[in-house]
C-alpha cells in the first residue's frame, strides 16, 4: 500500500543527504569534539560547521547557536534560563495557543507562584496586540510567543511583538519550531531574544534541538556540568545529529524560495478542492497569515478520529484536533481558544506538506476524501436538516 | 494511536444496522455534538416481542461507532427482558475489550438502550435521570449517572470515572465531588484516586485587585460556563468588567432563548458570585 504523508509538522522524513552526511559520525568517526588528539579534536571543526548552517538560515552569527536535544529542552531552557537570571521579575506573558512545551510549563511555573498571562486569539486565530501592551509590566520577565502555529499555521507578527517587548525592558522568546525551514527568519531584522528550533521538523532526525540566544541576553543554563556549548549547555556534543541538522538547514536555506512555492501550490490545491467538495467544511484560521504547508480544515458533524481512521487504512497519513484522538475529552486547545464551536472542533483534520510531497500525493487525498465524509455522515444522526434534532438540555 | 481490537475495526469499518426505522417502537438518543460523541437508537418489535428490527446512527470517534454497532448485534432477536440486562462491560467484552479510555463509548451504548426502552414503555423522551444533581457540568453527568458506573465497573478512582462516564474530563473542578461520591460507595483506595489533571478551582478568594478579579471571571466563564451554554448550541461573550459589574453578550441560541435573562441571573451571575466575588452583577450588553 502506498503512503501518502501529510503530517509534516508532527515530523518530517529524515533528507537522504542528511542521513549521508551523518553516517561516517556513527562510524569511524565517533570520537569527542572536546578531546585533545586529532581523532576526537578534529570533529569540533565539523560541529562549528553546522553551526554556522543554522547561523545562516535564521541570519544568525554562529555564537549565538546552542545545540539542545529537541525543542522542548530548548523551550525550556530559554524560559527557566530567563527567569532564573531576573530573579526579581515574576510575571510572564504567553499565549493560549502555544505547543504544551511552552503552555504546560507556564502552566506549572504558574503553580510555583509566577503570574501568567496567557493572551487570546481571535476567531482566524490572531493576536490583539493592544492586549499584549495591556499586560507588560515592569515586573514582566519573559514573553514567550510562537513564531507559527502548529495546529492552524497561523503566524503572529513577532516584528512587532519584539519591538514592543523591548521597549518594555523584557525578554522575548519565540517557539520557531514550526517556521524554521519554512518561513523567513531574519534575526538581523527582528529582534528576538530567544528562539527555539527542532532538528525533526525540518528533515533532520528526532532528538537534535538549537536554542538561538541573541548576543548579550542574560540567561542562566540549565544543564551545568562541562564546558560544551561554551558553558551554556553542558553534555557531550551529539556529534552526529549536529552535523545531520546542519546540513539539513543548508538544504532549507538552499532551495528556500523555490520549495515554498511547491509547498504552497500543492497545499493550496489540496485545501481549494476539499472545501468544495465537502459539504460542510470550514478553514481554520488565518487564510493567508499563514504557513505555506499547513492546512486545518473542520468538517460538520464528523468526528476527527473517525475520518484518520478511515484515511489511515488508505495509507493518508494526516492529524486531527479531536478529542479522541488525544486521549483527552475536550477539543484541542487551540481551535478552542479561537472560539471553533465544539461541533466543529471535533471535526478538524490537519494536512501539513512537505518539499517530498507531490501532484499524485495531493490527488488521492482529493480523490478519496469526499466518499470518507460522506460515509460518516450517513452514520451520523447530525448534518442538514437532523442538525437540532439531538440537543436541548438546560445546565 | 489506539490499540483496538479486531473487532473493534471490523464494527467501525463495517458498521451493522446504520440507519433509521419509520415509526419505531423504541426510540433512544443520548450524547450531544459538543460532547464530541452521540448515539441514536430505534428498534421495532416483531409479535413475540422480540427485537426484530435496530438501527442506529453514531457521532463519533471510531470505538464510539463500533460500541454502537455491536450493541445492535447483541440486541437483536432478544425480548426487552433480555435486552434489559446488557450492560457497558457486556457491550466491551463483545468487542473483545476497548481502550481504558474509551470505556465510555460502552456506556453510551448502554444509556441509548435504556433510553429506547423506556421510550417504549412509556412513549417519553427521556434523555437523562433529570431527578438527579448534575456534577460535572463541563459534560452534563449527573450524579446517578457517575454512581451508577462506579457500581457497574468496581471503578476506584477519578481517572477511572472521567474514562467511563467523562464526568471529570473538562475543567476539572468536579474531581472532588467525584471523590466523595467513590467515598461514599466505599470505593477502594479512593486516595490514590487524588491523581487530578488539574488542581479545582479554589473558592472565592478573600480580597481581590480589579485585574484579578478580571482574570477570575474570564477563568471562571470559561472553564465552566461557556462549556455548559456551548452544549445547547449557545455561547457567551465577555464585553467587560466595570468593578464589580460583568457585561456578557449572549452568543448562538442563547440570544433567542427566552429564558436567557433567568440563566443570567439564576446561574452566570450565581456562578460568578460562588467563584469570585459575591457583590457582582450581570448584565447583558445592548449592541
Amino acid at each position: 500500500m502506498r503512503t501518502v504523508y501529510l503530517d509534516n509538522n508532527a515530523t518530517t522524513a529524515v533528507a537522504p543527504e542528511v542521513f549521508e552526511a551523518m553516517g561516517p559520525y556513527f562510524g569511524p568517526e565517533y570520537g569527542n569534539p572536546s578531546s585533545i588528539h586529532t581523532f576526537g579534536g578534529k570533529l569540533a571543526a565539523r560541529v562549528e560547521q553546522a553551526r554556522e548552517q543554522v547561523a545562516t538560515l535564521i541570519n544568525a552569527d554562529p555564537s549565538e547557536i546552542i545545540f539542545t536535544s529537541c525543542g522542548t529542552e530548548s523551550d525550556s531552557a530559554a524560559i527557566h534560563g530567563t527567569l532564573e537570571s531576573s530573579p526579581a521579575k515574576r510575571h510572564i506573558i504567553t499565549t493560549r495557543v502555544e505547543h504544551p512545551a511552552v503552555r504546560g510549563l507556564c502552566q506549572h511555573l504558574a503553580e510555583q507562584g509566577y503570574r501568567v498571562t496567557e493572551l487570546s486569539v481571535d476567531r482566524q486565530g490572531l493576536l490583539d496586540l493592544d492586549e499584549l501592551t495591556d499586560a507588560l509590566t515592569p515586573e514582566t520577565a519573559l514573553v514567550s510567543i510562537m513564531w507559527a502555529n502548529n495546529e492552524t499555521g497561523v503566524l503572529f507578527p513577532i516584528d512587532r511583538i519584539a519591538q514592543m517587548v523591548k521597549s518594555a525592558g523584557a525578554v522575548l522568546h519565540t517557539d520557531a519550531v514550526q517556521a524554521a525551514g519554512k518561513e523567513p527568519l531574519d534575526m538581523s531584522k527582528v529582534p528576538v531574544d530567544l528562539l527555539s528550533i527542532s532538528g525533526h521538523k525540518l528533515h533532520a532526525p528526532k532528538g537534535i534541538g538549537v536554542l538561538y540566544v541573541r548576543r548579550g541576553t542574560r540567561l542562566t543554563p540549565l544543564l551545568i556540568g562541562g564546558h560544551q556549548e561554551r558553558g551554556r549547555r553542558a553534555g557531550t556534543e551529539n556529534v552526529p545529529y549536529i552535523i545531520g541538522l546542519g546540513k539539513a538547514c543548508e538544504l532549507a536555506h538552499q532551495d528556500f524560495d523555490s520549495e515554498r512555492a511547491h509547498i504552497r501550490r500543492l497545499r493550496d490545491k489540496l485545501e481549494d478542492a476539499l472545501l468544495s467538495k465537502c459539504p460542510g467544511s470550514v478553514l481554520n484560521g488565518h487564510k493567508t497569515q499563514r504557513l505555506v504547508n499547513t492546512s486545518s480544515i473542520s468538517i460538520e458533524y464528523i468526528e476527527g478520529e473517525a475520518i484518520l481512521l478511515l484515511l489511515d487504512r488508505l495509507g493518508i497519513c494526516a492529524s486531527s484536533g479531536s478529542a479522541c484522538t488525544s486521549g483527552s475529552l475536550e477539543p484541542s486547545h487551540v481551535l478552542r481558544a479561537m472560539g471553533v464551536p465544539f461541533t466543529m472542533a471535533h471535526g478538524s483534520i490537519r494536512f501539513s506538506l512537505s518539499r517530498y510531497n507531490t501532484d499524485e500525493d495531493v490527488d488521492y487525498v482529493i480523490e478519496h476524501m469526499p466518499g470518507i465524509i460522506q460515509r460518516l455522515r450517513d452514520i451520523s444522526p447530525f448534518g442538514r436538516n437532523k442538525a437540532e434534532k439531538v440537543s436541548a438540555k438546560k445546565p | 494511536m489506539w490499540d483496538y481490537s479486531d473487532k473493534v475495526k471490523d464494527h467501525f469499518f463495517n458498521p451493522r444496522n446504520v440507519g433509521t426505522i419509520e415509526d419505531p417502537d423504541g426510540l433512544g438518543e443520548v450524547g450531544s455534538l459538543a460532547c464530541g460523541d452521540a448515539l441514536q437508537l430505534m428498534f421495532k418489535l416483531d409479535k413475540q416481542g422480540r427485537i426484530a428490527d435496530v438501527k442506529f446512527q453514531t457521532f463519533g470517534c471510531g470505538s464510539a461507532i463500533a460500541a454502537s454497532s455491536a450493541l445492535t448485534e447483541m440486541i437483536k432477536g432478544k425480548t426487552i427482558e433480555q435486552a434489559q440486562k446488557v450492560t457497558n462491560q457486556d457491550i466491551a467484552d463483545y468487542l473483545d475489550g476497548l481502550p481504558e479510555q474509551k470505556m465510555h463509548c460502552s456506556v453510551m451504548g448502554r444509556e441509548a438502550l435504556e433510553a429506547a426502552i423506556e421510550n417504549y414503555r412509556t412513549g417519553k423522551h427521556v434523555r437523562r435521570d433529570a431527578e438527579s444533581k448534575i456534577i460535572c457540568t463541563c459534560f452534563g453527568v449527573t450524579e446517578g449517572e457517575i454512581a451508577r458506573v462506579i457500581r457497574e465497573n468496581g471503578l476506584s478512582s477519578v481517572e477511572q470515572v472521567t474514562n467511563y462516564c467523562k464526568a471529570g474530563g473538562g475543567c476539572g473542578g468536579c474531581h472532588s465531588d467525584i471523590e466523595a461520591i467513590l467515598q461514599r460507595l466505599g470505593a477502594k483506595e479512593p486516595a490514590k484516586a487524588a491523581a487530578q489533571k488539574r488542581p479545582a478551582l479554589g473558592r472565592r478568594p478573600r480580597s481581590l485587585t480589579n485585574i484579578k478579579r478580571m482574570q477570575l471571571v474570564q477563568e471562571i466563564i470559561d472553564s465552566q460556563i461557556r462549556p455548559a451554554l456551548q452544549r445547547d448550541g449557545g455561547d457567551i461573550e465577555l464585553i467587560d468588567i466595570d468593578g464589580a459589574r460583568v457585561l456578557v453578550a449572549l452568543r448562538g441560541m442563547c440570544s433567542q432563548c427566552p429564558a436567557a435573562g433567568v440563566t443570567l441571573e439564576q446561574w452566570v451571575q450565581a456562578k460568578l458570585r460562588e467563584f469570585v466575588d459575591e457583590n457582582i452583577s450581570v448584565e447583558e450588553a445592548r449592541e
